[in-house]
């Protein structure tokens, strides 16, 4: 059928068609490089204005007034996610190694592995309303620095996981069978060689998690709040980047506003860097 | 008898070790399990009150404790449907132009490109939009597609609204897209692709006859991870969608999605009843979720199995 109408097309439409799509490819990939260098200018320039050491060692501005700076912000935000961090990555990798290494074909592995995909796909604000009821509700409504840390926590968790068990599948399983021969028992093979052989893809993974969270605002937005004061403990509301670029950015004044900016293109150099890194990262492990 | 002894602690050592495993792994079933339990005890009394009504009524007064989620799911499916018709044909055509038309230098510099729009939070996809994309698109792209007949690009150019979001979804799905694509395209196999270009055909012929079937049900995943994307997609669609409890026709009008509400409304929300509404809109998103992830990984199966094939 397919070829009857190939041959029946004249050369001429067949060409145009083809000069068509070729342009429209052309013009889509342009398209995407616009918006990214237009995204990147917009922040660049409005984000510039603020940015000196002071901005990283300043209390926040009062409205109105002044320009102040960001390390309340950026100190709540460090906190709440070395939190998340020792929460999440341990559990994660424990999962991974459990799916990788114990129950690759088990029924209980086919309904943990569903529920880390779910835990992926699920939007990061329904992550927040879960640890408001779990956490913030506990307490009567105290909004604190934990349930933050807490719903990063399950956002990190998922990633680590899915990255970890199929970097330790690519390790082959003529290691695993020679370290079993050796005597040596199945959790020093694992943690000792196993994790030896993969510690890219496990860096890897745990930077994925690291990135995925960093940029995060609505899991914060039930659960830490934000706060005008240095994060002394995290059982309070705790300063934020994330939140305060948007209170910043939806507030009427117009130093919150450059902060807000400044902030942005702060997390926003951070992400791309850890992005590059992660790039050249996966690409060594490839070669 | 000292061996004896060893291998029996590194026996139970062992046990320990593959039990802490295990135990991690429950985990997530339980926190899913948790999910789905405290969404649905704390909006069980906005349950009890509208039962199915609320999913069908576009009632949102506060005043009267009247709720209803029909705008807020309306506003959900209409901005990721708008995100996935302009993502879909673009994304497509970039993984054409990365796979088969560019030179491999210039393919490296635009899939970088590509991938870096994935790394822009999206809060800062909020404020360019609603700071820079929302006047452009009030000032420049709303006149213009006013001028096409249908009632979906008539009344006023706000900038904010529906497809302002729409397009700013599309943006953010667009390297996840394209990436799946990219991969689909390269599994082709050349024995198939070089036939075709032997036998005289143009590369989109290639493409469209040989590249495409062959590759459908991952395009189908790419639809499939994209929709997951964008359906509860928050900040940025919180800064530009115009935040209004009505459903109108046009696309020029502001809306909102469930996300958007939850973000706006929770933390001020001052009634228990407006609060187990709100968990109950969370719940409804979390169920979309589910059925997308279900569906998605059905397709997977499936896939894996043609090909083992």
């Amino acid at each position: 059928m397919t070829d009857l109408r190939l041959s029946y097309r004249s050369s001429a439409t067949r060409k145009a068609m083809d000069v068509f799509v070729r342009a429209f490819s052309i013009a889509s990939a342009a398209i995407g490089i616009f918006f990214l260098l237009w995204i990147l200018w917009v922040v660049l320039k409005k984000g510039h204005t603020v940015l000196a050491w002071s901005f990283f060692t300043s209390a926040p501005p009062s409205p109105g007034e002044g320009t102040g700076g960001i390390r309340y912000a950026l100190v709540g935000t460090l906190k709440m996610t070395g939190l998340a961090f020792l929460m999440g990555v341990p559990v994660g990798l424990l999962t991974g190694v459990y799916l990788a290494e114990f129950g690759r074909h088990s029924w209980f592995a086919a309904g943990v592995r569903f529920c880390v995909n779910l835990l992926m796909g699920i939007p990061s604000i329904l992550v927040g309303l879960f640890a408001y009821t779990l956490i913030v509700l506990a307490t009567p409504r105290h909004y604190s620095g934990q349930a933050g840390a807490f719903a990063l926590a399950i956002i990190m968790l998922p990633t680590v996981a899915r990255t970890t068990e199929d970097m330790l599948l690519l390790v082959p399983d003529t290691l695993r069978e020679s370290a079993l021969a050796l005597g040596i028992p199945r959790w020093r093979t694992i943690t000792g060689i196993l994790f030896r052989a993969a510690r890219k893809g496990l860096l890897t993974g745990v930077l994925l998690s690291v990135s995925r969270v960093s940029g995060e605002t609505a899991p914060l937005l039930f659960t830490a709040l934000n706060n005008n004061f240095y994060p002394r403990d995290l059982s309070q509301p705790t300063a934020n980047l994330t939140v305060t670029i948007y209170n910043y950015a939806m507030s009427p004044y117009d130093n919150w506003q450059r902060v807000a900016w400044g902030a942005a293109l702060v997390i926003m150099a951070f992400l791309l860097g850890l992005t590059v890194l992660l790039r050249t990262l996966l690409k060594e492990r490839n070669r | 008898m000292s061996f004896l002894t060893r291998s029996s602690t590194h026996r139970q050592a062992d046990r320990i070790f593959r039990w802490i495993t295990i135990v991690c792994a429950a985990s997530t079933l339980l926190l899913v399990g948790a999910i789905l339990w405290n969404l649905m005890s704390n909006a069980w009394p906005s349950i009890s009150r509208f039962g199915f009504g609320f999913i069908t009524s576009t009632q949102w007064n506060p005043v009267k404790s009247e709720y209803g989620a029909a705008s807020s799911i309306y506003g959900t499916l209409v901005s990721t449907a708008i995100a996935l018709l302009l993502a879909l044909p673009i994304s497509l055509a970039i993984a054409l132009f990365l796979t088969s038309y560019a030179p491999p230098w210039i393919a490296r510099i635009v899939g970088t490109c590509v991938e870096l729009l994935a790394a822009i939070p999206s809060i800062i996809y909020g404020m360019w939009g609603l700071f820079v994309f929302a006047p452009f698109m009030q000032k420049t792209l709303q006149p213009w597609l006013a001028n096409l007949p249908g009632p979906l690009f008539s009344g006023a150019a706000l900038g904010v609204g529906m497809l302002t979001s729409g397009i700013i979804l599309a943006l953010m799905i667009l390297p996840f897209l394209t990436a799946v694509m990219r991969d689909v395209f390269a599994m082709t196999p050349p024995v198939l692709t070089e036939s075709a270009a032997g036998m005289g055909s143009t590369s989109w012929e290639v493409t469209w006859h040989i590249s495409i079937p062959h590759g459908l049900r991952g395009l189908v995943g790419a639809t499939f991870l994209g929709l997951g994307r964008a359906i509860g997609e928050t900040m940025a669609v919180t800064f530009v969608i115009g935040n209004s409890h009505r459903i109108a026709g046009s696309l020029f009008a502001p809306g909102n999605t469930i996300a958007s509400t939850l973000a706006n409304e929770f933390n001020e929300a001052d009634s228990p009843l407006l609060e187990a509404a709100l968990i109950e809109l969370g719940l409804i998103l979390f169920a979309i979720t589910l059925i997308i992830q279900i569906l998605a990984q059905l397709w997977l199966r499936s896939l894996q199995k043609q090909q083992a094939r």
